[in-house]
């Protein structure tokens, strides 16, 4: 960034969200040209208080997985941008060698244990993982990020129960935007006071307007000291999914007149508003910096267009550990086979 | 005749069922409003209602015990997974529960459901979106196991499903939604559980069933061109096993490869190939082949994603080189 630097948190925060906002944007984009390794693309747009504010209460120790709409939590955890587009794209350059695409993203080295594509298979990992770092006493949380969506997924429950009984470091963030695919919140579930369940677990649970980055990251440090203490947590993040589902979805279950509204709970425009109403920096000073970002952006398609595709041979590589014997390919076998007749 | 979508002669199974039989309900997540993750049931719930078109919570174990429940009580639900990946989570009411209760509790009930669900690759949806995992519905003695190739299968297949007494496991292929075909729908179908023959040739049996179907009849034309004839079998129901056409015709040509989408080991495809070793030895002139999955999980690379799997090509080539 070669925008002068201040002193305000706010003004970090709202980079980053500009970050991820301008990068999903991309992900759009991508698709659009035909370069996206399908359209299973899950926007986190409208979303992106709850990666930078939580994850500006983590620390390089701290472990995390998450759902399928989980670029801008990788990307608040410092993932390079290029190699997540590239990802996203399937291109060998990727994070997983475009094996894993968009919805099972990771990176070891970030903490990032994995996104996931199925809803809630992400989330007991976090209790393993805090068992480890308790165990190990490495000091870390472990955090798992899922839509409101998997609220209504027993294993949740069982993770929970089983996080509060064992004093772990844990941290379970549901970002609630409001739907899973067409299914609205009160569509899915009688008591929508989300934390009310993981306060019936005995965790701390909270639930915070995700309007407001600096009140995400607030409530996201206490809970993540307290977890940090051995007393797991569990934090309600309410936003509105600014788009459809997956990039070919128009959201036609959807009110105009409530998305309309629901595009007005934008975290982004908040937090710029209040730089500038504040006094913290001068609107042109932002827009420099978004149109830094954007061209950070637009040089990750570049990069993803020109990569190559995974070589077919890769496809044996890593279903087992590299000093194993791979799988045997079909058509291999099969001379051989055919070889004896 | 009418042309019509694999997609819309499910949703015309669903429709005539539900208008013939009140108790006929489905559940399943984005069944309702959305009407289906892809379109299959699209406005059944405006034709009838949300009390028998159900949106459920994402909640895959207990959208299927609650089916099993229903089903013995009197309705005849039919649950939908939106991804046969997803079974894993289910197994415990579906393996466990609606597989093993008319035995357990010594015949008195049955679990007259349906569970829907589809499978496959071909949209670079990823290693937990893109298995084909019949094998361990046919490896839980209890299930029946429907998997619809063509379009008029797609109805007949299911609205049968619907009239059975058993647990019924369907599933459809991903890549075959948008298929179209002419059908003749009030044509007398094939029963329950027969294998249908869609081609005839004295030079090789090619036993298959779902996507690969079409892929086995493409290889089969271009094997024609060589001079190869190909009998080409679609199993349409792999429980019930429709055993005596397999049997008649690898006894007839002497010659058998299988094709199955799923990973080679301890798949479909070895399972048949097993019992055709067995039950026709004397008249084979050569080792059933099995030309499956690779045993890998499935990558977004479209490159890798379609390299995991047979397709026309590679079905021609083992087909010619059997023969040759
Ligand atoms: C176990 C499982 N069930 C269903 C799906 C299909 N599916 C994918 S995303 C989704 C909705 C998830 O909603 P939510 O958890 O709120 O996350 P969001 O998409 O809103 O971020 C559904 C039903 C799935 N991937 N995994
Ligand atoms: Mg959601």
């Amino acid at each position: 960034m070669t925008s002068p630097a201040t002193n305000s948190q706010l003004y970090d925060f709202y980079a980053g969200m500009r970050r991820v906002r301008t990068f999903e944007e991309r992900v759009g984009e991508l698709f659009v040209r035909g370069h996206s390794a399908g359209s299973m693309l899950h926007l986190s747009i409208g979303e992106e208080s709850a990666a930078i504010g939580v994850c500006s209460a983590m620390k390089p120790q701290d472990t995390f997985t998450t759902h399928h709409r989980g670029h801008g939590i990788f990307l608040a955890r410092g993932a390079e941008p290029a190699r997540m587009m590239a990802e996203i794209g399937g291109k060998e350059a990727g994070y997983c060698h475009g094996k894993g695409g968009s919805m099972h993203i990771a990176d070891m080295s970030l903490g990032h244990l994995g996104a996931n594509a199925i809803v809630g298979g992400g989330i007991p990992a976090v209790v393993g993982a805090g068992l480890s770092a308790k165990i190990k006493k490495t000091g870390g949380v472990s955090v798992a990020f899922f839509g409101d969506g998997a609220m209504q997924q027993g294993i949740l429950y069982e993770s929970m129960n089983m996080a509060a009984l064992w004093d772990l470091p844990v941290l379970f963030v549901c970002i609630n935007n409001q739907y899973g695919m067409g299914t609205r919140i009160d569509q899915a579930t009688r008591n929508t006071n989300l934390h009310e369940r993981a306060l019936a677990f005995g965790l701390e649970g909270r639930s915070v307007d995700g309007i407001d980055v600096e009140v995400v990251a607030e409530a996201a440090r206490e809970l993540m000291d307290q977890a940090r203490a051995g007393r797991p947590g569990f934090l309600a993040v309410s936003c509105y999914r600014f788009y459809g589902h997956a990039r070919k979805d128009k959201s036609p279950y959807r009110d105009p007149a409530e998305e309309e509204a629901g595009r007005l709970r934008d975290p982004v425009a908040h937090a710029r508003a209040q730089l500038v109403s504040a006094g913290v920096v001068p609107e042109a000073q932002l827009d420099t910096l978004d149109a830094e970002i954007a061209a950070e952006m637009d040089a990750t398609i570049d990069f993803t267009v020109a990569q190559s595709e995974p070589p077919l041979a890769s496809m044996f590589r890593d279903v087992y550990a590299p000093e194993e014997p791979e799988p045997e390919p079909l058509r291999t076998r099969l001379d051989r086979v055919l070889a004896r007749e | 005749m009418t042309e019509m979508t694999y997609r819309d002669a499910l949703r015309k199974a669903l429709y005539d069922a539900m208008t013939e039989d009140p108790s006929v309900i489905l559940l399943g997540e984005e069944v309702g409003r959305y009407g289906g993750a892809y379109g299959v049931t699209k406005d059944l719930i405006k034709e009838f209602g949300a009390e028998r078109v159900i949106d459920t919570p994402i909640s895959e174990p207990a959208i299927v015990g609650a089916a099993v429940g229903a089903a013995m009580t009197g309705l005849r639900p039919v649950a939908e997974l939106m991804y046969v990946d997803f079974i894993g989570m289910t197994m415990d009411q579906l393996g466990n529960q609606a597989a093993k209760i008319r035995y357990m509790f010594g015949g008195q009930i049955g679990v007259p459901m349906v569970l829907r669900t589809q499978g496959g690759t071909g949209r670079s949806a990823g290693a937990q979106h893109s298995q084909s995992l019949e094998a361990l519905v046919m490896h839980t003695p209890g299930l029946r196991l429907a998997m619809p190739a063509t379009v008029e299968d797609a109805y007949h297949l299911l609205r049968q499903s619907l009239r059975r007494p058993d647990p019924v496991v369907f599933i459809e292929h991903k890549a075959l939604y948008t298929m179209k075909a002419d059908v003749d729908l009030d044509a007398e179908p094939l029963p329950w559980g027969k294998a249908a023959v869609r081609r005839h040739g004295k030079d090789i049996v090619i036993v298959t069933y779902s996507r690969q179907l079409h892929y086995a009849l493409k290889a089969a034309d271009q094997l024609a061109k060589r001079g190869i004839e190909a009998t080409v079998i679609d199993l349409r129901t792999l429980n019930p096993l429709d055993f005596d056409t397999i049997r008649e015709h690898v006894q007839a040509v002497g010659r058998c490869m299988v094709v199955s989408e799923g990973v080679l080991t301890s798949g479909v495809a070895a399972e048949l190939a097993a019992r055709i070793t067995e039950e026709c030895f004397d008249y084979l002139e050569d080792p059933v082949v099995r030309v499956a999955g690779e045993d890998i999980p499935i990558s977004v690379s479209a490159t890798l994603e379609a390299g995991s799997v047979p397709n026309a090509n590679l079905i021609e080539n083992v087909a010619g080189r059997m023969v040759a």
